[in-house]
């Protein structure tokens, strides 16, 4: 059960992409060119259900099953990761169609090229862990 | 019927994404896609060559069943719970595309252009589909979470890194779109 939980969220979540089209290169090519609301719409209707369900769990004093408070974890401060970061991994993003979520989705509909950009994405972190202690944060 | 099998719109979509988030709070876990590229990594033996993947990473397992279950999430939407009818692009996106030498945009989820394994003989894909790898992995890890870490949990969460990364990530996205895949192809 404990298992389970986790893989039939995953299910969830593969079919919710798919269906949403959030995992189509094109929607994601089209986004970054503003020709069209799509993706915007996905992105910003879930930013705005999160708000609301994160601050009626915090005003309901919400649990979760292990009995603690729901919550996000807080991210460190810093501006050069995530700025610098956020800008390598978006031009990532807009050449392959996929962030780290849709990458292993599309494997699942039969995107077998897939395999190369994961196994990249896998030497990519990689390659930040080497870096890590050199890079400004 | 009918209306599972067709996409579903936007408003639909994006408080289900909520859902999955709120679940995986819900069970006591985040959501961020990005951190399993870090498990695999320690997995692989990563830690003999970095102190960055010397953790714990055992506690990450669900966060692979997640992943596991993306996958048989896909598999079963395209099977199953699909028609087929292709992605309703605006017209403008589709005749940019076929200039530049996309035949068929919309039809398929990604470019045979970029993806089908009969390109992969040639080398200019397979190099975008690495670099376009090494960009995700790296990137995502150096500001510490992707789409689901930042912009969804992120972002309902309030927090300011997060929306420094949002930005950032659109600035990246923005020239790679705009800019160089229009050099590349």
């Amino acid at each position: 059960m404990k298992v389970l939980k986790f893989l039939l969220v995953g299910i969830f979540f593969g079919i919710v992409l798919v269906k949403s089209e959030a995992i189509s290169w094109y929607r994601i090519y089209e986004m970054f060119r503003f020709q069209s609301f799509h993706m915007y719409g996905i992105i910003g209707t879930a930013i705005v259900s999160g708000i609301i369900f994160l601050q009626i769990s915090k005003s309901r004093h919400l649990k979760s099953i292990k009995g603690s408070d729901i919550f996000v974890p807080k991210k460190e401060d810093g501006l050069i990761r995530y700025i610098v970061g956020g800008i390598i991994f978006g031009l990532g993003w807009a050449l392959i169609g996929a962030c780290p979520g849709p990458m292993y989705i599309l494997l699942g509909t039969g995107v077998w090229s897939m395999l190369i950009v994961i196994a990249a994405a896998i030497v990519g972190t990689f390659i930040y862990g080497l870096l890590k202690n050199r890079l400004p944060h | 019927m009918e209306s599972i099998l067709n996409p579903w719109p936007w408003y639909v979509s994006g408080p289900l994404i909520t859902l999955v988030m709120a679940l995986l709070l819900y069970f006591g876990k985040t959501f961020g896609m990005s951190s399993n590229l870090r498990t695999m990594c320690s997995i692989a033996g990563a830690g003999k060559f970095a102190d960055f993947f010397n953790y714990k990473w055992k506690d990450q397992l669900w966060n692979l069943t997640v992943v596991i279950g993306a996958i048989i999430g896909g598999f079963i939407a395209v099977q199953f719970l699909s028609n087929n009818s292709g992605t309703d692009l605006n017209p403008t996106t589709v005749v940019e595309l076929q200039n530049m030498g996309f035949k068929n945009p919309g039809a398929t989820l990604v470019p045979n252009e970029m993806f089908s394994l009969e390109v992969l003989a040639s080398p200019k894909a397979l190099i975008l589909l690495v670099v376009g790898g090494l960009l995700v992995g790296f990137g995502t890890r150096y500001a510490a979470g992707c789409t689901s870490g930042h912009a969804i949990a992120g972002l309902s969460s309030l927090q300011k890194p997060s929306l420094i990364a949002v930005i950032g990530f659109f600035i990246g996205g923005l020239i790679m779109a705009n800019l160089i895949l229009p050099l590349i192809f």
